[in-house]
């Protein structure tokens, strides 16, 4: 019996394997797709460019520039006479911000006033006009905390020291990366697991297989071990790379990580098969792991918080295995979670991985048509 | 024109259809040059239907559509009434009109919108189009049909309509790649008079494609091409009139006709040995006589002379070509069935599979013997994959038993599957892995191992001369090569019963009859054998038929008797092909009746 596994598991590596350009399809893509990601996929905002409208002309005013165009986050790239401009560089998207100071800042500063300064932001993307004016808070509260200290001025009720666990400059990097391991592990085991029995239909060799006398759970088996295999060994290189290249540091302990990378290499495993048995041809089968993907991405909490959904979609993530693993995996990078901690994560990708399984095994000879 | 500098090409009359002159073209596949077409000279006439006669990858297609300007030449030239396709491409797709193997027809259009949307392509003028719909519906009986979708026709009415959007715009020469491929004998002669019209009436020049040997004997002219060759050309009758007196049928009392023709294809002298119904029927080398053949351990062999056949023509310059005979096949009979030799190896009662509203197959009946060779006929769509399914287990019934070696393989535990082979039309293997780990694979599947699975592989690599190959990739085989390899991972755990689906579709001539003498060895070694088959001769290797249509059963019986039956005044001695036909004729005579 356990021949003809191998036998199965050896074929289903030399079909992927053995061919050039499937070999290449492992390999290039994912790994362009990390580059990608990785340097791309940021909510960190840097060199903003901004304009000046510095209606005051004094050296206060000329102070309150200088923090901002010497802050990383921000790039003066104009200075404005007349508030005419002001509308066509944000329309030309010349500029993010425009930073107004009222001819009155000096008086008003000097005179223990609260000192009119006007940001107005592009608010067609409005969660980087967000981001925007929150850094630029942060530039005027401690401009005038400075002020206030050197002028004798009263000091503020209270003063937040915020210092954040894990991950201590809020770098977007750490939380994305991560969860472009479960990412690029889902993509590559749907293809390889969701193609292979349409593949096999196509050319006719399910049908040949199905007529030896080898058993729907051996096949099952043999057709899930190879891409378990290969979407653990691409996820290892794509947490490698995160760890090494992108230097996010890897604290918890590798066995939680693993142990949830191949449940839910399983999970995804399963529901390849399913959509693999589902189709008859391999045009159909592409078309179906797509139709799981972005959904699956959108609904895993990758870029989006889950809590932030609507209640009813909150409940359908539950059937996500890309949902747990993020967890997890973000889990081990940046902290040091235990077995106990991460069990809920690992039930419910368990589960999806019996259910999805056992239906695609059902679903092999179902749909013999 | 410089292509022409080292070639006298003479002045002819324009009206030439065709003229081919060193037409070359060469492919790239996977790192290895394959050469399509190898310096192919030829001329056709105007008026006549030309047949280009081959089997799959000779180069028919390739040609085609180079003649169609749909593929660039790398050396040569070709004239389409004197006009050099690689110049003025144009003016040439302005003659003629081309129908390639899968017609562009739109499934979700109707028969008449399908007509007006290619009449709209061609530009046909508005005011012309009534008259030209009317005949082009006449002439394929596809009037009563306008309002029906096209995707619900049947394969024979699908390959009509595609010829009426073909010749919406009459052209001067029309090109048709395999137009009777996959359609059944009732609409292949139909289509065959269709074309007939044409070139009568319209005095159209017809190039016509077609790896059916048969068909060949219906054109005017011919164009023989092998493995991108032309290995000859001229009237079909001049083929075959060059085999008379080479052609016989063979009897010998007392030799089984399976015995007799393994016999006679090993016997020097012997160009070529068919089993036909109960007699042997052989073409002899040119120059020896009949008295001359002496095969050995035969007495009393009687031999009377037949007409000779295109076919035998193709064989004789194919042998000419390859050298030597095919040996005889050494299959060692399967030691298994004994003792269930009493026990019918296959039976089907009243069998029923519906998909929704859908019969496809009604209530059918039949048993298989053991060491019997069972063929299953049958158009497009009458049912017998279906059947052919279900028997092996990968389709569930509807209603009705079944019973494989006292099994229903669907409900059966999986050993049950361990004493049938099973063959599928399209050779089902695996492309990538090469020929050494598919014979790996499937010899594992059937739970051999240890030195008895090494021994079956080389049992295969021997027997099926497959060793030279054994590390090439089996995508990249030849197709004959491709139909041993499958026929041998069928064969690599010695089933008793094998399951053959159209086991030969596409391989040339040589190849069909080494697999032939193959499933005779078998059959003789006790291996029961179930055949689907559109090739009508072949129906005669069998020792018993089941023919169907529309689901049911039309008649069973041998060879012989069905052609017994089919015997009139008007077909003193019918074909196979003629008594199928009858068979369906009586069949939607009695239909209308009802």
């Amino acid at each position: 019996m356990l021949a003809r596994l191998l036998a199965l598991i050896v074929k289903e590596f030399l079909t992927i394997l053995r061919d050039s350009k499937s070999r290449a399809v492992l390999i290039g893509p994912p790994l362009i797709q990390l580059m990608v990601f990785g340097y791309a996929a940021s909510f960190d905002l840097n060199h903003v460019p901004f304009a000046v409208y510095d209606q005051d002309q004094s050296s206060y005013s000329r102070d309150l520039v200088a923090d901002f165009a010497g802050s990383p986050t921000f790039q003066q790239v104009a200075v404005l006479h007349s508030p005419e401009r002001i509308r066509s560089l944000i329309d030309s998207r010349k500029v993010d911000m425009v930073l107004d100071i009222d001819p009155r800042y000096t008086r008003d500063l000097l005179t223990n006033r609260p000192a009119p300064v006007q940001i107005i932001v592009d608010g067609r993307n409005s969660n980087s006009a967000l981001l925007i004016l929150g850094y630029a808070n942060d530039i005027i509260t401690s401009a005038s905390e400075e002020w206030s200290k050197s002028h004798g001025g009263v000091a503020p009720l209270a003063r937040l020291v915020s210092r954040a666990l894990y991950n201590p400059n809020l770098d977007s990097h750490w939380f994305i990366i991560p969860g472009i391991v479960a990412l690029l592990t889902q993509v590559i085991t749907l293809l390889v697991v969701g193609l292979s029995v349409a593949r096999e239909r196509e050319a006719g060799t399910f049908d040949q297989i199905l007529v030896t006398p080898l058993r729907p759970l051996d096949i099952l088996i043999g057709k899930s071990l190879p891409g378990l295999v290969i979407g653990l060994v691409e996820g290892s290189v794509v947490i490698l790379a995160t760890h090494f290249w992108f230097d996010v540091p890897l604290e918890g302990g590798l066995a939680q990580l693993y142990t949830g990378m191949f449940l839910f290499t399983a999970a995804v495993t399963g529901i390849g098969l399913m959509i693999s048995s589902l189709a008859t041809t391999q045009q159909q089968a592409l078309l179906g792991a797509f139709l799981f993907m972005v959904p699956s991405i959108i609904l895993s909490g990758f870029a989006t918080p889950i809590a932030n959904m609507p209640v009813a979609v909150q409940y359908l993530t539950w059937l996500n295995p890309m949902r747990y693993v993020l967890d997890v995996v973000r889990d081990c990078f940046l902290g040091q979670p235990s077995f106990a901690m991460l069990m809920p994560d690992y039930a419910a990708m368990a589960a999806l991985a019996c259910v999805s399984l056992a239906a695609a095994g059902w679903l092999f000879r179902k749909r013999a048509v | 024109m410089f292509a022409m500098a080292n070639m006298p090409a003479p002045p002819e009359p324009a009206a030439t259809p065709l003229r081919l002159a060193g037409v070359t073209k060469r492919f790239r596949i996977a790192k290895r040059e394959i050469t399509a077409l190898g310096d192919v000279h030829a001329e056709t006439s105007p008026g006549l239907v030309t047949g280009l006669i081959g089997p799959d990858g000779a180069g028919k297609t390739t040609l085609m559509r180079l003649v169609a300007g749909l593929l660039s030449l790398d050396e040569g030239r070709i004239e389409v009434f004197g006009t050099d396709v690689s110049t003025e491409a144009l003016k040439v797709q302005g003659m003629i009109s081309y129908m390639p193997q899968r017609f562009g027809l739109y499934e979700d259009l109707t028969v008449q919108e399908n007509l007006d949307l290619y009449a709209d392509l061609n530009g046909v003028p508005q005011a012309d189009r009534s008259a030209s719909y009317t005949e082009l519906l006449h002439m394929t009986g596809l009037a009563p049909f306008t309002s029906r979708l096209a995707g619900r026709l049947s394969g024979g009415m699908k390959q009509k309509l595609g010829l009426a959007c073909t010749l919406i715009r009459p052209p001067r020469l029309l090109l048709l790649d395999e137009p009777t491929v996959g359609v059944d004998p009732v609409s292949r002669r139909e289509l065959w008079q269709i074309v007939d019209h044409l070139v009568r009436q319209a005095g159209m020049s017809v190039l016509l494609s077609t790896a059916y040997l048969d068909e060949a004997e219906r054109c005017d002219e011919v164009l023989l091409l092998h493995e991108g060759q032309l290995i000859g050309s001229g009237q079909p009758e001049a083929f075959t009139q060059t085999m008379a007196g080479r052609s016989f049928h063979a009897h010998a009392p007392g030799v089984p006709k399976r015995a007799l023709q393994a016999v006679l294809t090993a016997t020097p002298g012997v160009t070529d040995a068919l089993i036909q119904g109960e007699a042997v029927r052989l073409v002899l080398d040119e120059g020896t006589t009949p008295e001359t053949i002496q095969p050995p351990g035969v007495s009393g062999l009687a031999l009377s002379p037949v007409a000779p056949r295109f076919e035998d023509r193709f064989v004789d310059l194919l042998r000419a070509q390859n050298g030597a005979k095919p040996r005889a096949a050494l299959s060692p009979p399967p030691s298994g069935g004994s003792s269930t030799a009493m026990r019918a190896a296959i039976e089907v009662a009243h069998l029923t599979k519906r998909f929704g509203a859908f019969t496809a197959v009604d209530d059918i009946s039949f048993t298989v013997k053991r060491g019997e060779i069972f063929g299953l006929l049958g158009a497009n769509g009458a049912g017998k994959s279906t059947t052919f399914r279900m028997l092996c287990g990968l389709l569930p019934a509807t209603g009705g038993q079944l019973k494989v070696d006292g099994y229903d393989l669907r409900r059966a535990a999986a050993a049950a599957r361990g004493r049938l082979g099973y063959m599928a039309q399209k050779f089902s293997l695996y492309g990538d892995l090469s020929v050494l780990q598919n014979l790996h694979f499937f010899a594992a599947a059937y739970g051999l191992r240890g030195a008895r699975r090494n021994e079956r592989i080389n049992w295969a690599l021997s027997e099926f001369e497959l060793a030279p190959f054994a590390d090439a990739t089996s995508r990249d085989l030849p197709l004959g090569f491709k139909q041993r390899l499958a026929l041998a991972c069928a064969l690599m755990h010695e089933p008793d019963i094998l399951f053959l689906d159209e086991p030969t579709s596409g391989v040339d001539p040589l190849a069909r009859r080494e697999f032939w003498q193959r499933i005779n060895a078998l059959a003789e070694g006790g291996v029961t054998v179930l055949v689907t088959t559109h090739f009508m001769d072949e129906a005669e290797y069998c020792d018993h038929l089941v023919i169907m249509a529309q689901g049911r059963i039309l008649a069973t019986g041998t060879s012989e008797a069905l052609k017994h039956a089919a015997r009139s005044s008007a077909l003193p001695d019918p074909t196979m092909e003629d008594a199928f036909i009858a068979l369906i004729h009586a069949d939607s005579g009695q239909e209308q009746a009802a």
